[in-house]
């Protein structure tokens, strides 16, 4: 469902990612690890088509991102890591906009509006407007503004971050449930989540990906937790050397 | 087109849920009331000056056309060089700065459209604000005798400055993140273009031509007059395309960097 091949982003001399491949499989729910700065975000970007790749390509649904970017568009939904929200504008007014700028025709917007209203347990906070809502309600308005259009594909930037135990919990079994039918990339550095939620882990570091395989196979024997910081260890320690190397 | 809508659609309902639209509404027709004000006053004191010097001759050449309208409409247009950046100044630096300009880049609509309706939606406001102060030409003519076809063309010439005005400005919000920046740059932009002309009254040869033609007032002077020239028109569409062309040109970028 979603190939990604040797994604490379430089700005200027500073690569954010490099050689960057992993797939994921329709219906998977893939989690995709890495420590704060590693490029998850920007790998994310040039997925959703917001930002372009230095190099590499990204297929979606057999689509390419740069050549046939809106029918990619068209089945990704996107929550970035703040979640793109008017703070002037009420839930069901930002949704409608939402699904508009989406291209859900006119008659099914009221439909698709009712339906993540309940899959986001969005009801008690119908009338306000976005600005005075909690971190939790915000969080779930992103994400509903990603599911309206009912898209194939999820790409979800930290989805749990800042929510109180509770919230948490419910947003990982929404995106339990969601799986099955669509794919899902999930970008988290909570490990307990990926062993919870996800099918598939990839672990990327420092730009690149030093891990991808079923969480099943990973955690076997021994934690997910042992395994992301084995794998993070071995590859900083190669890479401060390999740059130690080059320079002298 | 129907993109183009929903993104005016929502750009409108933004000025208008939160105070921006009616302040600058409210200060725009506070002080264009002032100028008509003024200029009124002025015109009927002189009026009065040359009645008593029982001048006919004098008196025929007065109109309210030049003597008020023409005027009122020069400072309009300056007190739109003012107002017009504060509409622009958040179109995009606002998107930036709480993330939702990813939701839109991701969005299956192209850039272009973006950008038609983020200006469609100020084109409302701005247009609104003209329209507004046509009501001191229905003054006017409701106790004097102003020549219609004149003054129409005159607010004619305030509208499409305006959209110029607009244009400019939603270029210049395109580039920047920053609120202030988008402000002070439409700003000095305007300016520029507004006192251009100055220079082409004293430069000679093919650079004051060229000047002459740029300056926006020499356009505008020309449809207060009540004289529309095909020239003029086209100078000011041409502004206007090439604004919102280049502004389309600056959001795709993001895409080459």
């Amino acid at each position: 469902m979603i190939e990604v091949a040797s994604l490379t982003k430089r700005y200027g001399e500073l690569a954010a990612i490099r050689d960057v491949s992993f797939t994921a499989a329709p219906g998977q729910i893939l989690g995709f690890l890495g420590p704060n700065g590693a490029g998850k975000t920007t790998t994310m970007r040039i997925i959703t088509g917001f930002l372009p790749a230095t190099t590499g390509t990204v297929r979606v649904d057999g689509f390419d991102v740069f050549e046939q970017s809106a029918e990619v568009r068209r089945r990704i939904g996107y929550l970035p890591e703040n979640p793109p929200l008017y703070n002037d504008m009420s839930v069901p007014s930002y949704l409608r906009f939402v699904a508009k700028l989406k291209g859900l025709r006119r008659g099914d917007v009221a439909v698709a509006l009712e339906r993540v209203l309940d899959t986001c347990g969005l009801r008690q906070v119908r009338d306000r407007l976005l600005g005075h809502l909690s971190k939790g309600y915000r969080q779930r308005v992103g994400l509903a503004q990603a599911l309206i259009h009912d898209p194939p594909v999820l790409i979800l930037d930290e989805p749990t971050i800042g929510l109180d135990p509770r919230q948490i919990i419910e947003i990982r079994s929404l995106i339990r449930t969601l799986g099955g039918k669509r794919t899902v990339i999930l970008s988290t550095h909570i490990l307990p989540e990926v062993s919870q939620v996800c099918d598939k882990v990839v672990i990327i570091n420092e730009g690149h990906i030093v891990i991808e395989d079923q969480v099943a196979n990973l955690t076997r024997d021994r934690t997910l937790e042992d395994v992301f910081i084995e794998a993070i260890t071995r590859d900083s320690g190669d890479g401060s050397r390999a740059s130690a190397a080059a320079e002298s | 087109m129907r993109n183009v809508f929903t993104i005016a659609g929502k750009e409108l309902r933004s000025y208008f849920t939160s105070p921006v639209a009616y302040v600058l509404l409210a200060s725009y027709l506070a002080l264009a009331g002032y100028f008509f004000y003024a200029l009124l006053l002025a015109f009927n004191q002189t009026l009065q000056i040359y009645s008593m010097m029982r001048n006919p001759e004098m008196l025929s050449r007065f109109n309210l056309n030049q003597m008020v309208i023409a005027p009122l409409l020069h400072n309009l247009a300056v007190l739109l060089i003012f107002i017009v950046p504060a509409i622009t100044m958040r179109m995009f630096p606002e998107e930036k700065r709480s993330g939702t300009y990813e939701l839109l880049l991701t969005s299956p609509i192209r850039v272009g459209e973006i950008v038609l309706g983020k200006f469609l939606g100020g084109l409302v406001l701005v247009l609104l604000m003209v329209a507004l102060s046509g009501l001191f030409g229905v003054l006017l003519r409701a106790y004097g005798n102003p020549e219609l076809p004149m003054m129409l063309v005159g607010y004619l010439g305030l509208a499409l400055m305006a959209t110029v005005f607009l244009a400019l400005g939603t270029l210049i919000s395109s580039f920047t993140d920053n609120v202030v920046i988008g402000y002070v740059g439409a700003l000095f932009a305007l300016l520029v273009l507004y006192t251009i002309g100055w220079l082409g009254e004293t430069v000679q040869g093919v650079s004051g031509n060229l000047i002459r033609y740029v300056s926006i007032t020499d356009h505008f002077q020309e449809l207060t007059k009540g004289i529309v020239d095909t020239r003029d028109l086209v100078y000011f569409v041409t502004l206007v395309v090439v604004g919102l062309f280049l502004t389309q040109r600056s959001v795709e970028s993001v895409r080459w960097r």
